[in-house]
């Protein structure tokens, strides 16, 4: 269990990442989200991680560490805030610059292009 | 007096709450007396604080009444009170400063600017790593729509990479937290602080690896060299007050670097000895030259002031790369000093780009001022002061940072960047004043407004700071050699506060 689970926080991570550098904002914002519900999976996962254990005593015979699960729980609150937050301001600043990209232009199109027209105009 | 530590917490809370609910909420008279009430309620909170814990010592207030480690609690000590003190000072002049009329670009510049100052001074005062994101979220969201406020292309595109590169650096916090919990099985620093010696073996180097994906997040927030690249332009373009109040973030970032690896990953740690200080003294010494150079590079009042702070951040970090008591209490002299003038500065640069026209604060020629003594003698002061000439307070405050080297390898790369820093103020102050101020045509601009009496009156609150913290420098420095003493002793700044735990 602990290998699979450690495998799934590191694949939705590096996604998440790989998301995240890229240039339009779309891409950037469920990049972000990809890294907290990892964040929020390995937060979770720092209390160790145990079956047929409640966080409650008295509830089961043996019982998981309950402070974890109240950090994932203020994580998750403060994770969604924030997405939403990059959400409208991704499309305030679509709205502003006339386009979706991180750095408000479009990058030049690469250097094959100009030479490509000026073999048309040939 | 015993609920006196969360009042820096709970005074901007309340009034931010109460400035949303009608009928202050459409009212912008009533906002700005309420703003002005509240920032000055802070004040003299922050300043009660500050004297009980002088006189009396570390304050532990538990919340809700559960004891430490297991539940939450606020620790008021001689740094913390000194910084909410800082920020509460801050606060209050340049509220004073936005009442003119640069609260009227956009809604609720009032709650989200009391919500700011709630996370600032909750980030100093609380005894939690966990709370401590907590409070981080608090103030970076109000700061995200603080930086929006008033709007305009530039604003936006500024706003959208600072919002991008705080996210990952929570989600990278929150990583680190993970893994220190993982660990240590424990989130409250002084318990921290006593569990960290002894992680051995690979436990160790797993503690390791997350706390130094701590120093990631706080050197992002301190502007650290390679996580420097956002603020000049985000400090550049926030509208004035906003700018002022951020010359506090990047020392929020420097505090917890001086908390987290002072106190819990200090000289007492066993395996996990000092592990910030040799990622910590390179980038600090790259951070000021950098940063110097930004200052020579700069072409307006405001970039120039937003490298000088970058400037200054390096130099703190660098008192924390250094890690002893003198250094410490440099630095912590330094952040007070550098704040308060660097704000100043940002308020001076809206007044001279108000009062220029098209060449706003630009180093171009360009017509006159319509009030040349005025802002020619702040600027004057505020250069002097940030570049560390006597007799103003930057001149101590280097003087203590150059003092507090204390081998001849340190001294050997801190007395030169330190010194061609201050060189490459002074060398871009005077091209830039001299543009400015001398080489100009014609008559004022037309269109140019005057400053209004209270931004006056701001300014002069925050330019007092400069004199004032070198003829009370005697009194000032032994506080903040106190202040580094207690926090450098394991004794009273883990053992004393987390009660039945065994020594």
């Amino acid at each position: 269990m602990e290998g699979l689970y450690a495998f799934c926080v590191g694949l939705l991570t590096a996604c998440g990442i790989f998301l995240a550098l890229r240039g339009r904002s779309f891409s950037v914002v469920i990049g972000l989200t990809l890294l907290s519900y990892a964040v929020n999976l390995f937060l979770f996962a720092s209390g160790r991680l145990k079956l047929n254990a409640a966080a409650v005593l008295g509830e089961s015979e043996q019982y998981s560490d309950p402070l974890p699960q109240a950090l994932v729980l203020t994580a998750i609150v403060i994770g969604f805030a924030m997405t939403a937050f990059a959400v409208i301001l991704a499309m305030r600043a679509r709205a502003d610059l006339g386009n979706d990209h991180v750095d408000g232009t479009l990058p030049k199109p690469p250097a094959e292009a100009p030479t490509k027209s000026s073999g048309g105009n040939k | 007096m015993q609920h006196l530590s969360i009042f820096p917490v709970l005074i901007p809370l309340l009034f931010g709450a109460i400035m949303l609910l009608p009928p202050i909420s459409r009212d912008l008279q009533s906002q700005r007396v309420a703003s002005m009430v509240g920032t000055l309620f802070l004040m003299i909170s922050a300043a009660f604080l500050l004297y009980h814990v002088d006189s009396e010592g570390t304050r532990l207030y538990a919340l809700g009444g559960w004891q430490a480690p297991f539940g939450i609690v606020l620790v008021a000590d001689r740094v913390s009170s000194l910084l909410v003190l800082l920020t509460s000072f801050l606060g209050f002049a340049v509220m004073l400063y936005a009442i003119a009329g640069r609260d009227k670009g956009g809604a609720y510049f009032h709650p989200l600017f009391m919500f700011q100052l709630m996370g600032i001074n909750g980030a100093f005062l609380t005894g939690d790593l966990f709370n401590l994101f907590v409070f981080f979220e608090v103030l970076l969201i109000a700061s995200y729509a603080l930086l929006i406020h008033a709007g305009g292309k530039q604003k936006t595109q500024a706003t959208v990479h600072y919002v991008i590169l705080n996210l990952v650096g929570s989600s990278l916090f929150l990583f680190g937290l993970g893994i220190l919990y993982g660990t240590l099985g424990t989130l409250n620093m002084a318990d921290m602080a006593v569990k960290v010696g002894q992680l051995e073996g690979e436990t160790a180097t797993l503690a390791k690896t997350g706390a130094l994906f701590l120093l990631v997040v706080f050197g992002l927030k301190a502007a650290m060299l390679p996580m420097h690249f956002w603020l000049p332009k985000t400090y550049a373009i926030a509208s004035a007050p906003v700018a002022a109040l951020f010359a506090i973030m990047t020392k929020v970032g420097a505090y917890s670097i001086f908390r987290v690896y002072t106190v819990i990953f200090g000289e007492h740690a066993g395996e996990l000895e000092n592990i910030a200080t040799p990622w910590l003294w390179p980038l600090a010494l790259l951070t000021i030259t950098i940063g110097s150079i930004g200052v020579l590079a700069s072409p307006s009042v405001r970039t120039l002031s937003a490298n000088l702070v970058i400037v200054s951040s390096g130099s703190i970090l660098a008192c924390a790369a250094i890690n002893s008591i003198e250094a410490t209490s440099a630095a912590l002299y330094y952040m007070v000093h550098s704040t308060i003038a660097s704000a100043a500065l940002f308020l001076l640069a809206d007044i001279i780009s108000r009062q220029r026209g098209q060449a706003e604060d630009r180093f171009v020629k360009s017509r006159m001022f319509s009030t040349p003594k005025l802002l020619g003698f702040g600027l004057a002061i505020a250069a002097l002061s940030l570049i560390g000439m006597p007799p103003f307070s930057g001149f101590v405050g280097k003087i203590m940072i150059l003092q507090a080297t204390q081998s001849s390898v340190q001294t050997m790369w801190v007395w030169p960047l330190i010194l061609l820093g201050s060189l490459a103020a002074l060398v871009t102050f005077s091209r830039g004043g001299t543009t400015l101020f001398w080489r100009h045509s014609g008559s004022p601009a037309t269109e140019s407004e005057p400053a209004k009496n209270s931004e006056i009156a701001a300014i002069v609150l925050l330019m007092l700071a400069a004199p004032l913290l070198v003829i009370f420098g005697g009194v000032i420095t032994e506080y903040t050699l106190q202040a580094a003493t207690s926090l450098h002793d394991i004794q009273a700044s883990a053992y004393d506060l987390i009660p039945g735990v065994s020594r």
